[in-house]
């Protein structure tokens, strides 16, 4: 799907928030060892009720933002999705759900249908029921996708999937795509897991190597040509990890320029990984939401280009991709004003590279994996 | 060339909205949007999946006279076009 999230000029006025991201909650039935929850989404014990994310949705909409996802965790798990949904599109919201698919019936598809919830999103885990079982740590949940990817599609919505790609399933990318066809799927986003919170502690037994990398490029290249050569509408989309670019992404469009997340207890983010950055951020149980985007100092903090550091501060490229990542560069260097180190032109871009050795060399199993779950986060939870 | 009795109407789940906060109508689609200028905007408000190409181009000329017609009429033609092209827009 093109990403339009991505295109906001860099300019010196604050613009208005276009996106909201609603992480209704850190619960979730399955436990992918890539999750980008915070490590220690454990601590956050009040979720914020339905009055207050009522609130939310009407200060957001009155901001100008105007596309939405509910997401989580697992979206579903609240049972006042339809109402907040239903409140969402009466606001004028376009309002998409990201959902494992887990706690979907078709039954509860029609309730948002009649909500009027515009899009879902499945995420499938591979094509193999053993590896996603593995992946999941769910052995249950990947025939429900499977069941409720096609009750999505015949209640009348697009089927969207969304399949994380690593180095334990990128290989079957073929009979991946292969599964997506003869589901009749109408677009598959693959997207090759990106190093933030349980992906960054798992990442030696996540990242793929170059060639299995250079593989699935070419698989998926010839299923684009299958594909158009029968005739079938099925978007691939093909998102690379950021390990393996020279440059890096223009992040969320810049630091707090278009895009905005909201936890699950009410903490405002640039994005949905920013939490794990050493800075506090300001609770919608404390502040309007207009003062948080406009005014607070973690939302202006890396807005414009006043921050940056060289490399960056002097590039001609600056305002092309922002410096990146703020999360990468802290994950990776300790500081989060530092450039991208995807960038090669970063002082550090030897980590990536010492990284992308590492997943050439690697042999972890999926075993090895740390499961995203309650009982491991509290290792993380400060006390 | 454009058959002037075709009916295009919006991709099923994409929605056109006018947006107060931004002065201009947007297209909206799944995890995405796009930004429309005025004639786009004037262009794709008109379809309401009963009229076709040639009533298009006839509201539009009544709504502003003081644009050449022909010059109306080909730029609605072009950009119908091409938003099929890119998927915006669908017919029968």
């Amino acid at each position: 799907m093109t990403d339009r999230r991505h295109t906001a000029a860099i300019n010196g006025a604050t613009g208005a928030p276009l996106w909201l991201l609603a992480e209704l909650t850190y619960r979730c039935p399955l436990q992918c060892a890539y999750c980008s929850n915070p490590l220690d989404f454990a601590a956050v014990k009040e979720e914020l009720t339905t009055e207050e994310w009522l609130d939310v949705l009407a200060q957001a909409r009155a901001m100008g933002a105007v596309q939405m996802g509910f997401s989580g965790g697992e979206p579903l798990v609240r049972q006042d999705l339809e109402a907040l949904v239903a409140e969402a599109r009466r606001l004028g919201f376009y309002t998409n759900l990201i959902t494992s698919g887990l706690g979907l019936d078709e039954a509860r598809i029609a309730s948002l249908h009649a909500a009027g919830l515009d899009h879902i999103q499945i995420s499938l885990q591979a094509s193999d029921p053993d590896v996603a079982a593995a992946v999941a740590g769910s052995p249950k949940a990947h025939a429900r996708k499977l069941a409720m990817a096609r009750a999505v599609k015949a209640a009348g919505y697009p089927m969207v999937l969304n399949v994380v790609l690593h180095r334990h399933n990128i290989d079957e990318l073929d009979a991946i795509i292969a599964l997506c066809d003869e589901l009749g799927a109408d677009a598959v986003e693959l997207a090759n897991c990106q190093m933030y919170g349980w992906a960054q502690l798992n990442r030696a037994g996540l990242l793929p190597s170059r060639t299995q990398l250079e593989a699935a490029e070419a698989t998926t290249a010839r299923w684009r040509e299958r594909l158009a050569a029968k005739g079938r509408d099925m978007r691939l989309l093909f998102v690379v990890p950021d390990y393996y670019g020279e440059r890096p992404k223009a992040c969320m469009g810049g630091w707090g320029a278009i895009f905005m997340t909201v936890a699950p207890d009410g903490a405002v983010l640039p994005c949905h990984s920013a939490r794990m950055l050493p800075m506090s951020f300001p609770s919608v149980r404390e502040r309007p939401l207009r003062e948080i985007w406009y005014d607070s100092e973690p939302f202006n903090r890396y807005r414009g280009d006043g921050w940056m550091k060289e490399p960056c501060r002097s590039c001609d490229e600056r305002h092309r991709d922002v410096g990146g990542c703020r999360c990468q560069a802290y994950l990776l260097t300790g500081d989060a004003a530092a450039t991208d180190p995807v960038c090669s032109l970063s002082p550090n871009h030897h980590l990536i590279e010492a990284a992308r050795r590492e997943a050439e060399a690697g042999a972890s199993t999926m075993e090895a994996l740390t499961p995203r779950n309650v009982h491991q986060s509290r290792v993380f939870c400060r006390a | 060339m454009m058959k002037t009795a075709t009916v295009y109407r919006l991709r099923p789940g994409w929605r056109l909205q006018w947006e107060e906060a931004q002065g201009r109508h947007v297209l909206l689609y799944p995890e995405g949007m796009v930004q429309l200028n005025d004639s786009a905007g004037a262009i794709l408000a008109e379809l309401d999946g009963q009229r076709d190409v040639a009533r298009v181009v006839a509201n539009l000329q009544a709504r502003f006279p003081d644009a050449p017609a022909a010059a109306i009429e080909q730029d609605v033609h072009e950009f119908l076009l091409d938003a099929a092209r890119q998927g915006w827009i669908q017919h029968d």
